[in-house]
């Protein structure tokens, strides 16, 4: 198990629980929605395309591509300055909705943009764990 | 709204490391020395706008300044975030007047981010923007918010890290040209590409300031302007746009709500691009600069880069942007950032600029922006009417 003192560790709300859920068990999960098939993250009790309530979760496939990263030379804070040089980038996931993470298991010299990664998970406690990715083998 | 408002009183406080005010102090100074550059006395005042300290937070907080400052408004309210919100007060404050809830407003704000807070502990509460459960896990400090469209950029428009750094000396030069300024010693592009790497692609000397200081204007009718002791100035127009609040939802990476404020501003005002003299820009870091020139239509999309080379964003240039030399060089105490852009461009249509004057500037546009390129204000003034 990473060690994360100090770190942001996310509190699971009643509107994302199911995600971090699916993280515990290093399952990817999104929502569909059943009427208009839109995907989306962050997770929401609407469509935000349509507007239905008929909102499902799924298990994305764990594929994405780089949309944008930067590699981070001055952490946010002390919990993070062993880490750096650490790349944050955002990815657009095979189903479309954008996500947040990290780019780990190759040097961040070859990051690039439109790189095809997928997920893996960084457990950081016993009911959380992080979705990062990593370079598509 | 266009021509019904005017602003009769600008001040700011000492900027840069300002030791001997409390963020609270800060406030009410700048205020007084609004009051003193219009010459009215605080009972003239009533209505009231602050946006939110992180130095003194306080839950109410335009009451609280009212309070401390014995004022008794019957138009009161705090702007709770930065950026595009500070400035887009503007035109609340300017429907308060124009539907008769008040007769003059006093918007002041600052902050004191550095001897109130620290530079580290700013720094830290500023990446609490990132979203708790799926941003802030992944260690993004703000800069890297902002590098993420800037790499964006670069790899959509081929812009360069030279043309950033371009920004950076702009503001600079123009800072060495303001006393007030906390950073007037010159640069160049070398220095800046020299400077210590931040978050890929941005360098430090991309990335703005952290500072103390404070700002306030007075705003009250066009026809109760005229009997100030001051050369009035005109709210044109004015526009905001939306389009997210944490960057992983931002619909483009390259272009920003700035185009929706913009236009709406441009509307309202009856006026476009190339009837701006001077622009005040919102510069947290380079790369928006450049992002906001396009999506106010100074040039097309992805020029931006090669917009603001061979000095045309530089006084004497086509465009002189951000002529008290910006966030990046005067200060940049968090959410005040916009006021101290409206009150350079009040000093410029008034012409009392000196060494930094725009020969001749009647058109002043002042953009601001908030979050991750998330809220956009624009704000359109005139020396006269129009």
């Amino acid at each position: 198990m990473a060690t994360n003192p100090g770190k942001p560790i996310p509190t699971p709300t009643l509107e994302t629980a199911p995600y971090w859920e699916g993280c515990r068990q290093h399952q990817l999960r999104i929502q569909r929605c059943s009427n208009c098939h839109q995907y989306q993250f962050f997770p929401r009790i609407y469509c935000s395309k349509c507007f239905s309530e008929q909102i499902e979760w799924v298990n994305a496939s764990g594929s994405a591509k780089v949309l944008s990263f930067t590699v981070v030379r001055r952490p946010v804070s002390v919990a993070f300055a062993n880490e750096v040089p650490y790349v944050v980038a955002l990815v657009t996931l095979e189903e479309g909705p954008q996500m947040m993470t990290n780019i780990v298991g190759c040097p961040p010299e070859e990051v690039a943009i439109g790189m095809p990664v997928e997920v893996i998970f960084e457990d950081w406690s016993d009911a959380i764990s992080i979705p990062k990715f990593r370079p598509r083998r | 709204m266009r021509n019904r408002v005017a602003i009769v009183g600008v001040a700011d406080t000492e900027v840069g490391v300002v030791p001997q005010y409390s963020a609270t102090q800060l406030y009410v100074r700048a205020a007084r020395l609004a009051l003193e550059d219009a010459g009215i006395g605080k009972d003239e005042i009533d209505g009231l706008i602050t946006c939110a300290s992180w130095a003194e937070p306080y839950l109410y907080h335009a009451e609280m300044i009212a309070e401390y400052m014995q004022i008794f408004p019957r138009y009161c309210m705090g702007a709770p975030a930065g950026g595009g919100t500070t400035l887009a007060v503007m035109h609340h404050a300017a429907s308060a007047i124009i539907t008769g809830m008040c007769n003059t407003v006093l918007v002041t704000m600052a902050d004191s981010q550095v001897s109130g807070l620290s530079r580290d502990k700013a720094v830290e509460m500023m990446s609490t923007a990132g979203h708790p459960q799926f941003e802030r896990p992944y260690g993004p400090p703000i800069p890297a918010f902002y590098a993420l469209l800037a790499r964006a950029h670069e790899h959509a428009y081929g812009t360069t890290a030279e043309q950033r750094a371009t920004v950076a000396v702009a503001c600079r030069k123009h800072a060495s040209l303001n006393p007030a300024a906390q950073m007037r010693k010159p640069i160049a592009i070398q220095d800046v590409l020299a400077s210590r790497m931040i978050a890929d692609p941005l360098h430090l000397l991309d990335c703005s300031l952290v500072s103390d200081g404070g700002a306030a204007f007075i705003m009250t009718s066009a026809e109760r302007a005229r009997d100030f002791k001051q050369k009035q100035v005109y709210l044109l127009g004015v526009g905001e746009g939306h389009s997210h609040e944490h960057v992983t939802q931002a619909l483009s990476l390259t272009t920003s709500a700035a185009k929706e404020a913009g236009a709406r501003a441009y509307a309202m005002a009856g006026l476009g691009p190339t009837d701006v003299d001077v622009a005040e820009l919102y510069d947290c870091f380079t790369p928006v600069v450049i992002i906001e020139l396009e999506d106010l239509g100074f040039c097309p999309k992805g020029e931006g880069g090669r917009f603001v080379e061979g000095g045309r964003i530089e006084l004497g240039g086509e465009l002189p942007v951000n002529t008290h030399g910006g966030l990046l060089s005067h200060c940049h105490p968090g959410h005040p950032g916009s006021m101290f852009s409206i009150t350079e461009a009040v000093r410029q249509l008034r012409g009392s600029c000196g060494a930094r004057q725009v020969e001749g500037a009647k058109i002043a546009l002042v953009h601001g922006q908030g979050g991750i390129m998330s809220t956009h204000c624009t704000a359109i003034f005139g020396s006269q009417p129009v």
